[in-house]
């Protein structure tokens, strides 16, 4: 199973170029422009929701692209992630307008209107956030200790996330008293004493989203060109190898877990002020996997792939099902089955590959140059792992 | 072993036993690797030259004791057997194809980092990569994906990863198979260049070859040790002759 | 006395369901690495098969006859069609199959949602199916036994094959060493696609014993998958006695917890089980052990 073998399949970036280069953080600064500055002069106020429902999405697609792309764990279980701060970030807008020491309206239909303990802390602001970053960190880290460090990888672990996100959902759904089971948590009137009704808060609440995408998109850029980044693609590449230089790959890949899945809650976080609700839907295995088909999408191996693919795949999700609410499932299904098959790389692969296409005066020219666009080239022909 | 310590690093193996099982690949086998001295393990397929350097880097669980520095590097971790200074190559060149020359031996050196400075780019080339590069001759190809690089370059290269990962006791595993003349020269004299204050033990087929570079021989057969000595001394051995099917002769013209 | 039994019963009945979903997936994981998410919607196939027999062939006796050999042509059909179109391309990259048949699972689900609605239909089961047996006073309805034998006999027809015909020892050298095999002049491509229509046909048949029990649903497929696929993971890849006895153990398992927590409960902490497993067993219940890395 894991053999000592080197890297057979090629990726398509080449870290020579991409760690040395500054262009990258241009293209970073290109997106932040447009989400930042455009959308909330051009869009109207529905228009900006959604962008900004998308783009919490976005925010876990980015740790889905470091995780897998860069550190070949498939993630099927993010929505998990996402959930945990999801519901975090719901409980406290709903203890927010239940009031002080008011008891979420659910609890009361539901239930016999008393409230769990747990729920109390909620009520504080910052220890909602702290959750929010916290929660997620300690669940990934234990899982993904007793997982990777017993050497689970492959489909096993992509199985396993899965296994996590069903489990997750079922017991969500089970505990309706507690955290409002199918249904989920909906219906708030603020977000830490802001009106949610206002125009400008809600503006407010998607450039703060926005905003948290492009922090995260500048940590794995910085991540990509670190040394850290190295390890891992050598990681992915091959694991065993990079055992015997002394390192123990179980610990490379589980900083990248554990980032992913902060990643996610914090997206999961974001999501509730926008969308104005949580529920099992949100974070099941089918809404795991439909994080999934952003990354693939997009590339899930280059930088800006994973986010712009989320953002795409979430505008395709409403303007599709407004439309025809059938087809989008088999959209999303042919989505899969076509990536997978024609571009594993996603849609960051094209621009490389056209480029290799057409002979530049830089391949002609001697010396490292030369070289480098060679192996690119040749990369571009190989599919990724 | 009564051969006297030319050094004070050695790592010293007893009755080490590797069952598959119930198959001995390796059985009850002592050796003695001494420091600054190019030691080959030879031996027909199968005699079990693998599988012991495979227990001793924790690839493969094996019983009795392997002493090194005090530590019994049986039933240690891989990565920590490496942190501890003993490193390996394997029969198929292993680099990281898609990283530079350069950015292969980065990470070989880097073992001893601090974790947080990982998250850092990697600034200057540190002094011991440069070190590595010019001892193992690649310096102009340090900044070539190492996916382009000749087979031999490719073991050169593994040779370099071990020397900036401090390595002090290294296994390298048939790493002339496949090489040019020229090529295994200039090997035999970058091995000979770094043995000194290193404990290197070569894996090896190729007889010309170890009849020029080794200083000390130990020749392995269904899993034990069949002769140790010099190089003369193992050609002249009967046994070993026989177990090689042939002439001494035969032997040294590649068995 | 009945407390303790009446879950072990129900448990045995899920677990044989879940044999017969699992059996697929480890011979194709086992043999080609490939991980198809989309062997829970063959489950689904075969249950429409069952409904549509039955709408054909009104006497509910002979149309389950004709279902259980129709379910495993049909489901094994879509195998091969599955293999054939898809992932035949697709070997050298594991994970991007398990992405391209969670494509597939969900363009399945869509279909079956069009073409018979949202909702399930029930499947009436035979009156020599109706019955109870009465065990130590806990009536067991027919249809659990008959799912239990079903899979039974699925189980030893393929043991059977595998190592009585030609095929099998095809399949099984293949499994242990695809490129001597090829060398010796099988040709494994063929033997892939025999092995993907025989794994997705015996989820077709698994398909009618659920339609038996719990009648069709477009989303029926998605609700095995999970547990399926756990039961390879404990069972050990490749590994038919692991996969039988994980199938069973997770079946019984499952029942108790339910019983004595609740449905969802019990998913939660199968899961967490399986995961404890691994720590202790990280290849799971069974294993090829090589000297081979590889």
């Amino acid at each position: 199973m894991t053999a000592p073998d080197a890297p057979k399949t090629a990726s398509r970036f080449t870290p020579a170029r991409l760690f040395s280069s500054y262009g990258a953080l241009v293209a970073i600064g290109l997106v932040a422009l447009v989400l930042l500055v455009w959308a909330p002069g051009s869009l109207s106020a529905f228009r900006l929701g959604n962008l900004g429902k998308y783009c919490a999405w976005a925010i876990a697609a980015v740790g889905i692209g470091l995780a897998w792309g860069r550190g070949g764990m498939l993630v099927m279980g993010q929505g998990v992630f996402f959930g945990i701060g999801g519901y975090a970030m719901a409980m406290h807008m709903k203890l927010e307008a239940a009031g002080p020491g008011g008891v979420p309206d659910f609890m009361t239909l539901y239930g016999n209107g008393t409230m769990p303990g747990w729920w109390e802390p909620f009520r504080s602001g910052p220890f909602t956030l702290a959750v929010i970053v916290l929660g997620p960190a300690i669940v990934s880290f234990i899982l993904g200790y007793g997982i990777l460090k017993r050497r689970v990888k492959g489909a096993y672990f992509a199985i396993l996330t899965q296994a996590l996100a069903v489990a997750f959902a079922t017991l969500l759904i089970s505990t309706i008293k507690q955290t409002g089971g199918f249904n989920g948590l909906n219906t708030f009137s603020t977000f830490f004493g802001q009106n949610l009704y206002d125009p400008q808060v809600k503006e407010n609440i998607y450039l703060i989203t926005a905003g948290l995408l492009v922090f995260f998109l500048v940590v794995v850029w910085q991540l990509y060109r670190s040394r850290y980044g190295e390890l891992l693609v050598a990681t992915r590449d091959a694991e065993e190898r990079v055992r015997f230089l002394g390192y123990d790959p179980a610990n490379i890949k589980l900083v990248a877990f554990v980032a992913a899945a902060v990643m996610a809650s914090v997206g999961g976080a974001m999501f509730v002020p926008i969308a104005g609700i949580i529920s099992p839907s949100n974070v099941d295995a089918a809404a795991s996997i439909m994080l999934l088909a952003g990354v693939a999408l997009g590339g899930r191996s280059s930088l800006l792939g994973p986010a712009l693919g989320a953002l795409a795949v979430g505008y395709g999700q409403s303007a599709l099902s407004e439309k025809y609410p059938t087809q989008w499932t088999y959209f999303q299904g042919a989505l899969f089955i076509l990536v997978m098959l024609f571009l594993p790389a996603g849609i960051a692969s094209i621009w490389p590959k056209l480029k290799a296409l057409v002979p530049t005066k830089r391949s002609a020219s001697p010396g490292g140059v030369g070289i480098e666009a060679e192996v690119e080239a040749d990369a571009g022909a190989v599919a990724p792992v | 072993m009564t051969a006297s310590f030319l050094g004070q690093d050695y790592l010293e193996i007893r009755d080490l036993t590797v069952d598959f099982d119930g198959f001995k690949a390796v059985n009850s086998v002592d050796l003695t690797f001494l420091q600054g001295r190019l030691h080959f393990l030879i031996g027909p397929n199968g005699a079990g030259k693998t599988t012991v350097v495979d227990a001793l880097t924790g690839l493969v669980h094996g019983t009795g004791r392997a002493e090194f520095r005090g530590r019994d590097l049986l039933g240690m971790k891989s990565h920590k057997i490496v942190r501890l200074g003993v490193g390996r190559t394997f029969q198929t060149a292993t680099v990281f194809e898609q990283l530079s020359v350069l950015q292969n031996l980065d990470i070989a050196a880097g073992l001893h980092r601090r974790a947080g400075s990982l998250l850092l780019a990697r600034g200057k080339t540190p002094a011991k990569v440069e070190e590595a590069l010019e001892t193992i001759g690649l310096t102009t190809l340090a900044n070539r994906p190492a996916g382009v690089l000749a087979h031999g370059q490719r073991q050169w290269l593994e040779v370099g990863m071990l020397l900036v990962q401090d390595a002090s006791v290294m296994f390298l595993d048939e790493t002339v198979a496949g090489m040019s003349t020229e090529e295994r020269e200039e090997t035999g004299e970058l091995l000979q260049r770094i043995a000194g204050d290193r404990t290197i033990v070569i894996i090896e087929h190729d007889m010309e070859f170890m009849r020029r570079y080794a200083d000390f021989v130990t020749v392995l057969h269904a899993g034990t040790v069949l002769a140790e000595g010099t190089v003369a001394e193992i050609q002249a051995d009967p046994q070993v002759q026989t177990v090689y099917l042939g002439t001494v002769t035969e032997v040294a013209a590649d068995a | 006395m009945r407390e303790l039994l009446t879950p072990f019963l129900t448990g045995t009945a899920s677990g044989a369901i879940l044999l017969l979903a699992a059996l697929g997936l480890t011979l194709t994981f086992g043999q080609m690495g490939v991980i198809n998410m989309a062997n829970g919607e063959f489950l689904m196939a075969g249950a429409y098969v069952a409904y549509l027999t039955q709408q054909v062939i009104t006497s509910t006796g002979l149309s389950i006859i004709v279902a259980i050999p129709a379910a495993f042509l049909v489901a094994g059909l879509l195998g091969l069609l599955l293999e054939v179109t898809i992932i035949q391309f697709m070997y050298k990259r594991p994970l991007d199959t398990l992405l391209a048949t969670v494509g597939v699972a969900l363009v399945l689900q869509q279909l079956a949602r069009d073409l018979f609605g949202a909702q399930g239909d029930p499947v009436k089961p035979p009156t020599w199916l109706r019955g109870n047996i009465s065990v130590f006073g806990y009536h067991w309805p027919h249809r659990q036994l008959f799912t239990i034998v079903l899979a039974l006999a699925a189980l030893g027809a393929l043991s059977s094959v595998l190592k009585y015909s030609s095929f099998g020892r095809r399949i099984r050298a293949t499994v242990q060493n695809r490129e001597l095999a090829e060398t010796l002049g099988i040709s494994t491509r063929s033997v892939d696609r025999m092995t993907f229509f025989l794994g997705s046909g015996l989820a077709g048949v698994g398909g009618v014993a659920i339609a038996l029990i719990s009648g069709t649903n477009p989303t029926l497929g998605t609700v095995y998958i999970i547990p399926a696929f756990l039961v390879v993971v404990a069972g050990g890849v490749g590994q038919i006695k692991g996969t039988v006895i994980a199938a069973f153990a997770v079946g019984i398992i499952t029942a108790y917890l339910t019983d004595w927590t609740s449905g969802s409960m019990s998913q939660v902490i199968v899961f967490a089980l399986v995961v404890i497993f691994l720590q202790v067993r990280p290849q799971g219940l069974f294993t090829v052990r090589t000297r081979s890395l590889a």
